[in-house]
């Protein structure tokens, strides 16, 4: 049951990969990712981490790829540009080199897929928090001064240069 | 599996879908003839006693609209769009409770039954994750389309979705704050306790200024006036659905609909108390038919603003997110976490 | 009970598409969108072990990783935005000039 629930997932979520790649458009990139964030939110609460699950929809879904869409509409990009000749040597380099790092990439975790356990542990909200404000205070931190940082950028990259422009 | 489980499940969510797809046709309803008496006029009274058979009109009527889909659009988002819209609607109910439980005994055969679909230990985060997803049909049905009002529409709607949703989930912090939890039974159960037997511990009066800006930013993350920009019909002639007829019109409608069941029920169980009043200790059936009360009365509220408010323009609409609410929402955060250590 | 190993191979595998994608995609949002991709493969191995291992921490790191994937998702977008109003193309090969 909880295998071909797995395998389900697993075919979706590749499946949505390949098509966030494969898009021509965007935009349908863009849903595709939604769809493989909404599985691995699946995988999360399979995994027993519910918390994580939810936040995943929230953070992901929920937020930041509704940025990359407004951002889509709002240059009003409906096709991906041109293909010139110069890229097509890009897929016949790209797909071998795909392939050779997920040789190298299985080979790693094969080394470190040796553990089965009946049990996992919970990811439940109480026990993330208290991690998160104890053993992991100082990274915590370090994120709110990266996010403050993130906000202050995006406001200067994204506004208009006015005073130039009137000269 | 346990066989009385699954009937259990079944028919609770049978149960639950039916009333809430009848209440959402009379909520139309409810809201045209309210909106009438407000504009002195009568509304629709034709249809049965009162009017009260014209939502079935309504609806073998959409069931009978000529389909259209335009010829540049993008058949296959355009199709998809309205589905994107209401799944994640309708969903968000089966993470809401709206009673305690019940004993029910049935041919010798007593059984308890929890009044919720299911339980989750963060439903909470459950209800803001699909909610934040409904967005995604809008954006969609205003790409697809392939007009420019509709593109307009999405637009702001991804805006204004974005920028509501953050002060909505700061002004829910508090809440969060001082019962500790994040399943909304749990989060209920802590408002149980009264002040001298009489006043409840409500958190409406423990916090009413997350209230208010849990209550704006519902309203906005709905679509309803005066938030109602995606849809404006004096400037973006009907925004994301301009193009949409028939069926898929209607789904757009109850999707909104019930978008604002939810928005009200989460209102209830957050700040006023979910499905407690007086006796309901005694008599456990009584706890939903309080909290269908209240979701009625912010019901009533969303139509009630409707009949009196104007639009926000687009500025001023973000200039109020993000210049008044937040910095509100934040304050609040600060103050509600300095009373939650001075208390406990 | 799903072994660990299928997690790890599932997240091996989003990850080398994600990183293909970076490779052939010339759209500058496009090839952001796969970097998004590659992280949530990361974050499914780190919650992946962080369950067999009975270990919170993994947990822990896909938190912060998400936010910092929150504020990239932001900045990046705002030099999207900023590129495009410059050079009115998204293109990774039209924005070479190390300057806006």
């Amino acid at each position: 049951m909880e295998q071909a629930f797995f395998l389900v997932l697993a075919v979706l979520s590749v499946g949505a990969a390949l098509s966030v790649v494969i898009q021509r458009s965007p935009l349908y990139s863009a849903f595709s990712l939604i769809g493989l964030f909404a599985c691995l939110a699946a995988l999360y609460v399979s995994l027993q981490a519910q918390f994580l699950g939810a936040i995943q929809i929230i953070v992901y879904a929920g937020a930041i790829m509704v940025l990359f869409i407004f951002v889509i509409m709002l240059l009003n990009i409906r096709k991906d540009a041109q293909v010139l000749d110069k890229h097509r040597y890009l897929w016949v380099l790209g797909v071998p080199f795909g392939l050779v790092l997920a040789i190298e990439v299985l080979y790693t975790l094969s080394k470190v897929a040796k553990v089965s356990i009946d049990k996992p542990a919970i990811g439940d909200s109480q026990s993330i928090g208290y991690g998160l404000y104890t053993t992991y205070l100082m990274p915590f931190e370090l994120t709110s001064i990266l996010i403050l940082l993130a906000i202050v950028g995006s406001v200067i990259l994204a506004r208009r240069d006015d005073e130039k422009e009137e000269n | 599996m346990d066989i009385a489980l699954l009937i259990e499940w079944s028919v609770k969510i049978g149960i639950v879908f039916f009333i809430l797809m009848t209440a959402l046709a009379y909520i139309v309803l409810l809201e045209r003839r309210l909106l009438g008496f407000i504009q002195m006029r009568l509304g629709p009274n034709r249809v049965g006693p009162f009017g009260l058979l014209q939502p079935l009109a309504d609806g073998i009527k959409f069931f009978f609209k000529e389909e259209i889909i335009p010829h540049e659009a993008d058949r296959a988002l355009y199709i998809l769009a309205p589905m994107v819209a209401l799944i994640p609607a309708l969903t968000t109910v089966a993470v809401i409770p709206f009673g305690e439980s019940v004993t029910v005994s049935l041919w010798g055969y007593t059984r308890e039954i929890g009044l919720y679909i299911t339980k989750v230990d963060v439903s909470l985060l459950v209800v803001f994750a699909l909610t934040s997803m409904g967005i995604y049909g809008i954006v969609l049905a205003g790409w697809s389309s392939n007009n420019k009002y509709s593109l307009m529409g999405g637009l702001r709607s991804s805006a204004q979705m974005i920028s509501y949703e953050l002060a909505m989930s700061l002004a829910v912090v508090g809440v969060v704050v001082f019962s500790g939890s994040l399943d909304l039974t749990q989060i209920v159960k802590e408002q149980m306790n009264t002040w001298g037997g009489i006043i409840p511990k409500w958190n409406i009066l423990t916090q009413p200024i997350g209230f208010l800006l849990f209550l704006i930013a519902a309203i906005a993350e709905t679509n309803r006036v005066p938030f109602d920009l995606p849809e404006a019909e004096t400037e973006l002639v009907a925004g994301f659905h301009t193009e949409y007829s028939s069926m898929k019109f209607a789904i757009f409608f109850i999707a909104e609909y019930a978008n604002m069941v939810t928005a009200s029920s989460m209102a209830t169980l957050l700040f006023l108390g979910g499905w407690h009043g007086p006796f309901v200790k005694e008599l456990p059936l009584l706890g939903p038919i309080y909290f269908t009360l209240k979701v009625l009365f912010f019901l009533v509220l969303y139509i009630w603003l409707r009949g009196t408010l104007p639009r926000f323009r687009y500025d001023q609409l973000m200039k109020f997110g993000w210049k008044f609410m937040i910095p509100v929402a934040i304050a609040n955060v600060v103050l509600v976490a300095g009373l939650a250590l001075l208390l406990f | 009970m799903v072994p660990l190993s299928w997690y790890l191979a599932l997240s091996a595998v989003l990850f080398t598409i994600g990183a293909v994608g970076v490779f052939v995609k010339r759209n500058v949002i496009s090839i952001f969108m796969c970097i998004e991709l590659m992280l949530n493969a990361v974050n499914l191995t780190l919650i992946a072990f962080s369950s067999y291992y009975r270990e919170i921490s993994g947990q822990l790191f896909v938190f912060i990783v998400m936010t910092v994937a929150a504020a990239e998702a932001g900045v990046g977008l705002a030099l999207v935005i900023a590129v495009f109003r410059n050079r009115q193309s998204l293109d990774a090969d039209d924005a070479n000039l190390l300057k806006l």
